[in-house]
């Protein structure tokens, strides 16, 4: 088993109990670059980088296991998109505390304050609280003040601060979450304008004026010529 | 270790692949001058699949398009940034400068905003305005034919609209208005101030059989692989390449210094091959510095020999000074009007659509000269950082903030692009005291001593930012929006960027009619030696409330123009 797939079976595994319908779903498709093989534009010292960060381990086993648990109650899985198993995002976190080493502290004393709390209260592992156990300790560290800087709040607050936002920026620039977002763009379109229903939703409109000035779509593939004083022919 | 040296001898050095750089070659290569483009980082062509970021997701990357190793984000096609590993740079008496560096073919141009703003009239001798600074000994009318060459060449969106500082010229229809944008123009109009459409080089329009027309992904920072947008590769190397030019490209090569002879003229330059990390040197009879204002000042003060003790083209005393970058001050508001969008593609171009001008009187205002606006927001594609504290707004309608769960997820849904955000981007005084200079103490790895920096903002700088704060959050109220964050006070220049961010840096060697008050004339030649010229930003005077790059290429052709007709005329 490559290192790719252990990582995998922990996560799956961790969540292997739960009511989770994903916990038995195939892994999705290979998207992720993890060998530095798929290119995304990278300079070889950036490969390199990114080959000795994927070589490192930062999560062991149960702080991994705990992550996981800990996403899957922050966002659950949601039909037919999928959720955080989906989206990579305890891999998304493994890396990103190696690639950002400043959130090692915060991450790592998180999940032990989580098992501490948990024990105390419950005599069990995060982890392995029942879910409404894991839910009463998230309750009281869910919450932020949000006209206090985030560093000046408990440790607890920023903890679940930094995971809650790892979750879902892990989620929404994954497949599974940008298809549920409903982006549309980054791909080859032509741009005309506002849709009309949307303008009428919003209680803006276009200026006629305005309007004339702008591109004429149907004439994108004919080559420009002006006369002498700037203005457009074609 | 024996310095290699070629026996060839070009017509011409080139320093630098960017705007500046990247215009001189197509010049001179056009006009069948052998030239040699000299490069400190790597070839790069933006529809090179493996150098590509454009049209990828987020989720191709581990970390998601982060910036961790490119300040923008992963993305972005700059290979540098404020901070580049083994080439430090040094601050002098407690100032701050931030110095951004691209190094790769085409260098800036093939992330940067394409914001493309002709200077106007007023902007050359503004000096006859306000006293201030000094006057360009060029005008508008000089610069004028070249711009509108440049508009051509090049391709460019905008409109006419007869502005008096602001002109005309040959342009492409302009997209239509994003959502936010009408929003912002709505809110502008309120407060009296005017929006036109932006003016940027990108092809909304088809301008020849050799370049795209944009697809509106809105990714102009990744460089574009279809080439609608301008980049100093696609749009100028390449075709002078293609066009049966003599030009031979060193690339990873790092300048060290200008070379002369026992008269004092140069002969060339000597080049670091970061490959070998060997020395080497080239032959020419022309050496034209474009590595960036910065850049080659500091080749410049590098280059002393016993002609030149002082550096080269610097009796002056003046390489170096009167650095100034644009002033910037950003602020951004959230709109509940722009709550609870439905989902389409507004991509666009990448960056903004419109934007205000310079629109007021400086006689009823407390600070000089002025700044332009430019306008962001929408749904852009998600990236690291989206979705962080996904319902901090709720705190604007008295609602908890923060939670877990499947609620989340209709938070991020109900205020995605509901944020706008402006920047202002205006015009500094240049003053001799904001400077670069050599820093006797500090090398970088390839032994070539690095800059030292002494930038201080003055009143003047600082007054202007505390109006372009006034300002966004007069527009945002317009827009019934709340303001993001703190109002900046004095303690913190009132918003205004450290020197250096906007990354407009100009002035270096700055150009005039004098030689005790100029490193070089109105041709961007050397007043000291008149076979090496400089077509970056350095030769500008003033900055003006407008983005820099248009200019550098205008002026560039324009100097290039006359080294061919130099050479020609065997005057060099």
């Amino acid at each position: 088993m490559d290192r790719r797939e252990s990582l995998k079976s922990i996560i799956l595994g961790s969540l292997a109990g739960s009511l989770v319908v994903h916990g038995c779903a195939p892994a999705p498709e290979e998207t992720v670059s993890t060998t530095g093989e798929n290119h995304f534009g990278r300079t070889p010292r950036e490969k390199e980088l990114i080959e000795k960060l994927n070589a490192e381990q930062f999560l062991n086993e149960h702080e991994l296991a705990t992550v996981t648990v800990l996403c899957n109650l922050i966002l659950p899985p949601l039909e037919p998109y999928g959720g955080i198993v989906e989206a990579e995002v305890p891999e998304f976190i493994e890396f990103m505390a190696k690639d950002i080493p400043e959130v090692q502290t915060l991450l790592r004393g998180g999940l032990m304050w989580l098992d501490h709390k948990s024990n105390t209260e419950y005599e069990l592992e995060f982890k392995s609280a029942a879910e409404d156990q894991q839910k009463e300790i998230l309750d009281g560290i869910a919450f932020y003040d949000p006209y206090t800087p985030i560093q000046k709040q408990p440790m607890e607050i920023q903890f679940f601060s930094l995971m809650r936002n790892l979750t879902l920026t892990g989620y929404y620039t994954s497949k599974v979450g940008i298809e549920e977002l409903g982006y549309k763009g980054n791909m080859p379109n032509i741009w005309d304008g506002v849709p009309q229903e949307v303008l009428d939703q919003h209680g803006v409109s276009y200026d006629e004026e305005w309007l004339a000035k702008c591109i004429d779509q149907s004439k994108r593939g004919i080559i420009a010529e002006w006369d002498e004083d700037g203005n457009l022919l074609t | 270790m024996q310095i290699k040296e070629s026996t060839k001898t070009y017509d011409a050095i080139i320093v630098g692949s960017g705007a500046g750089g990247g215009m001189s070659t197509k010049i001179l290569a056009d006009a069948g001058l052998k030239v040699a483009v000299v490069e400190a980082g790597p070839y790069f062509d933006p529809k090179n699949p493996e150098q590509q970021t454009q049209l990828k997701w987020p989720y191709e990357s581990p970390r998601r398009g982060a910036g961790t190793t490119r300040v923008f984000g992963e993305f972005d096609m700059a290979y540098g940034g404020w901070e580049i590993e083994g080439q430090p740079y040094t601050h002098k008496d407690g100032t701050k400068f931030d110095w951004f560096r691209s190094q790769m073919l085409g260098g800036r141009t093939n992330h940067w905003g394409r914001i493309s703003l002709r200077f106007g009239p007023k902007d050359f001798k503004h000096r006859d305005v306000d006293g201030l600074g000094e006057n360009w000994p060029i005008g508008y009318e000089d610069v004028k034919p070249y711009y509108d060459k440049l508009d051509k060449l090049v391709g460019i969106f905008g409109t006419n609209e007869g502005l008096p500082n602001d002109p005309d010229g040959f342009f492409l229809p302009p997209p239509k208005p994003r959502l936010h944008e009408l929003f912002y123009i709505k809110g502008a109009r309120k407060t009296g101030i005017p929006v036109y459409p932006s003016r940027m080089s990108m092809l909304t329009k088809k301008i020849n059989e050799d370049r795209g027309v944009c697809f509106y992904c809105g990714q102009c920072s990744r460089a574009c692989s279809v080439y609608a947008d301008f980049s100093s590769g696609s749009c100028l190397i390449f075709p002078a390449q293609k066009n049966g030019g003599q030009v031979d490209l060193y690339v990873n090569s790092m300048v060290r210094e200008v070379t002369t002879d026992e008269e004092g003229k140069a002969t060339g330059v000597s080049y670091i091959n970061r490959e070998d990390r060997k020395e080497y040197k080239l032959k020419a009879k022309v050496v034209i510095l474009a590595a960036s204002a910065c850049s080659s000042a500091r080749i410049l003060l590098n280059s002393k020999s016993k002609q030149h003790p002082n550096g080269l083209g610097n009796s002056s005393n003046l390489v170096g000074k009167y650095l100034h970058d644009s002033t910037g001050s950003s602020r951004a508001g959230f709109i509940p009007d722009l709550m609870n969008r439905k989902m389409y593609n507004e991509d666009g171009v990448g960056g903004m659509h419109v934007y205000s001008p310079w629109w007021l009187d400086n006689k009823n205002l407390d600070f000089p000269r002025g700044y332009h606006i430019e306008v962001w927001g929408g749904m852009g594609m998600p990236n690291y950082g989206f979705g962080f504290n996904p319902n901090d707004f709720n705190k604007f309608f008295g609602l908890p903030t923060g939670g877990y769960g499947n609620s989340l997820r209709e938070d991020v849904k109900k205020y995605y692009g509901s944020v706008i955000g402006f920047g202002g981007r205006g015009e500094a005084i240049a003053r001799e005291d904001n400077y670069c200079e050599i820093d006797p103490t500090t090398v970088d790895e390839f032994g070539i001593p690095v800059l030292r920096f002494h930038y201080k903002w003055s009143d003047y700088e600082r007054k202007q930012a505390r109006h372009m704060q006034q300002t966004f959050e007069e527009l945002i109220h317009n827009m019934g929006g709340e303001v993001l964050g703190e109002t900046p006070g004095e303690d913190q220049d009132y918003g205004l960027l450290t020197p250096g961010q906007i990354i407009h840096e100009v002035g270096t060697t700055r150009m005039g009619d004098d030689p005790k008050k100029s490193v070089v004339n109105r041709f961007q030649q050397l007043h000291d030696v008149d076979n090496v010229f400089i077509t970056d930003a350095g030769p500008f005077v003033s900055q003006a409330d407008k983005n820099c790059t248009w200019t550098i290429m205008a002026l560039s052709w324009r100097a290039s123009e006359y080294i061919v007709d130099q050479l020609k005329q065997q005057n060099i």
